[in-house]
């Protein structure tokens, strides 16, 4: 099994989605370059401000030469998991729907919150029940998950919203407490909430591993299709 | 050339760039003519107290420097410590006060940045920043404004260079109102064998600028802004702030660490305040080298800039370097790969000037040594204020409230509530070592390898302005005390430390005394603890229209924790654990929280047994490693009644404690109002632990006779019930605590 960790210029939680990768499996960093994937098994887009976040939250990084293998692995059911910064720049890839807006508060937030596990059969969900509480911590300023209400409707009806913040824990005001999402395929999840930074039991809660122990757990059964 | 004839001649210019006249034929004298523009603009920076220290190089001697796990000390970009298994630890503390207090959001963005810049610097990756920030008082618009500002700009910056934000401090007064205080420190972390100097090295080399075009933002920042009172035309100097930008400032910093990974420079400098003069300058003195720089070289902002702009420009986000001729090439691909700028500028000579070139013509040539040696040095007049330098506080708490009030009062006070609405601001997560967070812990726990097997660092920040306007000494020192002390809650032992001396105009003769006093505590303490100093700032002329601030040294400490999977946190986390003190804890009202809400600013502070105070250190620090605690808190803001109050909060558990013992014994010391004072007083010295029964019955029963360790209670309930011996009786619900210690702050910005 091995993660590729997407860093572009302005990452910052890459070395940590790697450490929490490397947990699970091998792992290793794909600089923003790079044109092919080489055979990875799973990609991590990591949180940080890529570019900048100039102009718009992940609107800069989304043309980065690495994103082209990255559509292509996740049309064909490679999964791909991207995390807050990550999230953005698969929204603006149009690999997910929606959009992230700046939290109601229009405040940077960094807090432990609650979030329910509502599908538990994506690529990066199965190996937690459905229903299940996660502590992960947040920390953004532009998290707020935004979509029309139809999109909203077809993506509650398809189970696209994998996540929700627990009653009492949305932080950035997302419609329908989304706090992760997926593509229809469901091998595609964005979340602002960091997994990677809910691994190790000195530095928190180890709920964030539930994620990547699902894609491993994927792999091995060989359902998804490698690029 | 006779001096007065010098004036004559000259157009005063040097008046308007801060240099006084004996300073100027000072500078004619060492160059044997006058300066032209370029030169004078460069003198008056480099001799500027921000760049030279003129009043206060003297008085920083004074301090103690030298320890076993010093690597680097004063003088380079930062000092570093040694860790163990080959890592050292880089850290220092710097202001960033007038920027701020003319444009909170990118004076705090730009303090953080450059502070970042001295670490890696050296040749470390950042790991963690804390912040000491000063405001007036919280129902001023004014001082919301510039604390929402500063809280931002320090978010903005830390938060999109990917370096944690871990812990720090905010404290509020009057005389801080409009003169804000914003001091950075900055943590990293590097293979002792990478740290690099600053010492330009090797004639013929070339010295490369890294990083962002040069434009004319900040110029004259350290001469305008830094180095003078803050007045009514403050904010006419808006235009001499920088402006940050953290995206450029992470590929430079990523560079530049694998520049040093790959061996590529021979020294590296960052550009702070004065820009390339005071970076050339000071690369050539440590070398005991000369540098030639051509501006001409300088990739830039914006057209039609003049030499001396060039020369004194303060953007942000560059770095000089030194790199040797045939590495030319592999340093621009480096570059390249993160998009970072590489120019050469200019070369290492044997000359021992510093020589400005543009497009070849000289346009500049000074000794090195006139511009960092020659500086001038004042002995200052410290004289001890005959009349109180500051008004009473506002009273805000009359006398006779009754105990369970005074404390929710106290709870709520902006100095002691809960600071969650600025650190909720800052990303204390990023870097995957975080093992207490802000909050969490009295001081910031970090891993040093995510393996574990490197054990973990504690840092902390500390200072109390107040205080230590009470009396200059007892302050400076119980800062020391108090950081060595949040360090010792989570078992750590302090292995250096930095420090940022805030002070008002030192040509008064008080404020030369309250510096002069400072320091001296600052330097007993550090001696009595054998912490040694390994770097540190100084920022003066802090006085707005009202008079100055509060005289503020700022300490900032890094220790080692061995095990930082048995650290214990600042809550209770048990119903049925035991409450402990240990001490000595003497606790007085003069100079407290509480004094100040009643509207009352002593003259003197009880004096400090610096001795007792260290041992007190060790046996909080040994109860910790015991691994048996669960919970330590340090006494400080607010005395006993507030450190149980706040551990009752975190825990969200209540606490019945019986304090009659150290009533009885404060009665005996012959001290009025013993209940409030046993309640609320402060003093160095205590901290509160709670565990398990036996363990905290065993540590207790190590007590040799003194009243180092006391058992006061046990963890429980819904309600803080504390007795005092007699009819009085605190007696409050957690809830209602939790609802004042959260808001106090809160609510001003809601």
């Amino acid at each position: 099994m091995r993660f590729g960790v997407v860093r572009f210029p302005g990452s910052c939680d890459e070395t940590d989605a790697l450490l929490a990768c490397r947990r699970f499996g091998e792992a290793e960093i794909v600089w923003h370059r790079e044109r092919d994937l080489h055979g990875l098994d799973a990609v991590v887009l990591p949180g940080g401000f890529s570019y900048g976040d100039y102009l718009r939250v992940g609107a800069i990084a989304r043309f980065s030469p690495i994103m082209r293998a990255i559509v292509e692995f996740a049309r064909v059911g490679g999964p791909v998991l991207g995390i807050c910064n990550g999230f953005q720049v698969l929204c603006e890839a149009r690999l997910l729907p929606g959009a992230l807006l700046p939290n109601t508060g229009l405040r940077f937030l960094c807090r432990q919150v609650d979030v329910r596990v509502a599908n538990a059969d994506t690529s990066f969900t199965r190996a937690c029940g459905r229903g299940e509480r996660l502590s992960l911590p947040v920390k953004h300023g532009a998290g707020r998950f935004y979509a029309p209400d139809e999109v909203l409707d077809a993506m509650e009806a398809n189970g696209q919203i994998a996540l929700r913040y627990a009653d009492g824990h949305n932080p950035n005001g997302s419609a329908r407490d989304a706090a992760g999402v997926t593509n229809e395929a469901g091998n595609v999840l964005g979340l602002m909430p960091h997994p990677e930074h809910a691994t190790d039991p000195l530095t928190g809660s180890t709920d964030g591993g539930r994620l990547f122990a699902s894609a491993v757990e994927q792999i091995a059964e060989g359902t998804a299709v490698a690029a | 050339m006779s001096g007065a004839s010098t004036v004559e001649h000259s157009t005063l210019r040097h008046r308007e760039l801060g240099l006084t006249d004996p300073e100027y034929e000072r500078i004619v004298d060492r160059l044997g003519r006058e300066p032209n523009d370029v030169e004078l603009a460069v003198f008056s920076l480099m001799w500027s107290e921000h760049c030279g220290y003129k009043h206060s190089r003297r008085l920083l001697g004074r301090l103690p420097t030298e320890g076993e796990h010093v690597v680097m000390g004063p003088g380079e970009n930062a000092g570093a410590v040694d860790v163990g298994d080959g890592l050292a630890v880089a850290f220092k503390v710097e202001s960033h006060n007038h920027p701020s207090a003319v444009e909170p959001f990118q004076g705090a963005a730009t303090g953080v940045g450059g502070i970042l810049r001295d670490v890696f610097a050296i040749g470390a990756r950042p790991i963690a920043v804390l912040d000491s920030l000063r405001f007036g008082e919280l129902d001023s618009a004014r001082s919301r404004y510039l604390m929402n500002g500063a809280v931002a700009g320090i978010g903005h910056y830390g938060n999109s260079i990917g370096v944690a934000t871990v812990g720090g401090e905010i404290l509020f007064g009057e005389p801080y109102e409009s003169n804000c205080l914003v001091n950075a420190m900055c943590v990293g972390i590097a293979p002792s064998e990478r740290l690099v100097r600053s010492a330009a090295a090797g004639v013929g080399n070339l010295v490369v600028l890294l990083g962002a075009l040069t434009g004319r933002d900040g110029i004259g920042g350290a001469s305008v802004l830094a180095s003078a009172e803050l007045g009514e035309e403050s904010a006419s100097k808006r235009p001499s702030v920088q402006i940050g930008d953290p995206f450029e400032e992470k590929k430079l910093l990523e560079c530049c660490l694998e520049l040093l990974d790959r061996g590529l420079l021979a020294s590296l400098q960052d550009l702070g305040a004065a820009g390339l003069s005071s970076s050339a300058s000071e690369m050539a003195s440590k070398g005991g080298v000369g540098i030639d720089l051509d501006v001409a070289c300088v990739p830039r902002r914006e057209p039609g800039m003049e030499a001396f702009e060039v020369m004194v420009s303060e953007s942000q986000e560059r770095m000089l370097c030194v790199v040797e001729p045939a590495r030319l090439d592999a340093v621009r691909a480096v570059c390249d790969e993160w998009d970072v700028g590489a120019t050469a500028i200019g070369a290492v000579t044997d000359t021992r000037r510093l020589r400005v070139l543009e497009e070849g013509e000289p346009v500049g040539d000074m000794p090195v040594e006139a511009l960092i040696d020659d500086c001038p040095l004042y002995d200052l007049a410290p004289q001890r204020p005959v009349s109180p330098v500051y008004a009473a506080p506002r009273a805000r708490l009359e006398a006779g409230t009754a105990l369970g009030e005074t404390l929710l009062a106290l709870l709520r006070s902006e100095n002691i509530a809960s600071k969650r609405w600025a650190y909720e601001q800052y990303d204390g997560l990023v870097g995957s070592r975080t093992v207490r967070r802000s909050g969490s812990a009295d001081a910031a726990v970090l891993h040093l390898t995510h393996d574990g097997t490197s054990g973990a660092i504690a840092v902390s920040i500390d200072g109390n302005g107040r205080r230590v306007a009470c009396d200059p000494y007892v302050g400076a020192a119980e800062a020391v005390l108090e950081c060595a002390r949040n360090l010792a809650c989570v078992g750590a032992e302090p292995l250096g430390l930095t420090n940022c001396l805030n002070f008002g105009n030192p040509e008064k003769d008080h404020i030369a005394w309250q510096l002069e006093r400072a320091v001296a505590g600052l330097a007993d303490a550090c001696r009595a603890l054998g912490v040694p100093v390994v770097g540190g700032n100084v920022s003066l002329y802090n006085e707005g229209g009202g008079g100055p601030i509060y005289p503020t040294p700022i300490v900032g400490m890094v220790g080692r924790v061995p095990d930082p999977t048995s650290v214990p946190e600042s809550a209770f986390v048990e119903e049925g654990h035991a409450v402990a003190l240990i001490g000595p804890f003497r606790p007085a009202l003069a100079g407290s929280e509480l004094d100040a809400l009643r509207g009352r600013l002593v003259n003197g502070l009880p004096e400090v047994e610096l001795k007792a105070q260290a041992r007190a250190l060790d046996a909080a620090r040994a109860a910790v490693r015991s691994g048996q605690l669960a919970t330590a808190h340090d006494v400080s803001d607010g005395g006993l009644a507030c450190a149980l109050g706040e551990c009752c909060v975190a825990g969200g558990i209540g606490a019945r404690v019986d304090l009659a013992g150290l009533v009885r014994r404060l009665a005996e010391g012959g001290a009025p109002r013993t209940a409030e004072t046993a309640l609320f007083g402060e003093g160095p010295g205590g901290v509160v632990i709670a565990g398990p029964g036996e363990a905290i019955a065993r540590l207790a029963a190590d007590d040799d006779g003194s009243d180092r360790r006391v058992i006061l209670g046990e963890t429980g309930g819904d309600t803080l019930v504390i007795e005092t011996g007699s009819t009085a009786r605190l007696d409050i619900e957690v809830a209602a605590a939790r609802e004042a210690f959260e808001r106090g702050v809160a609510d001003h910005f809601s």
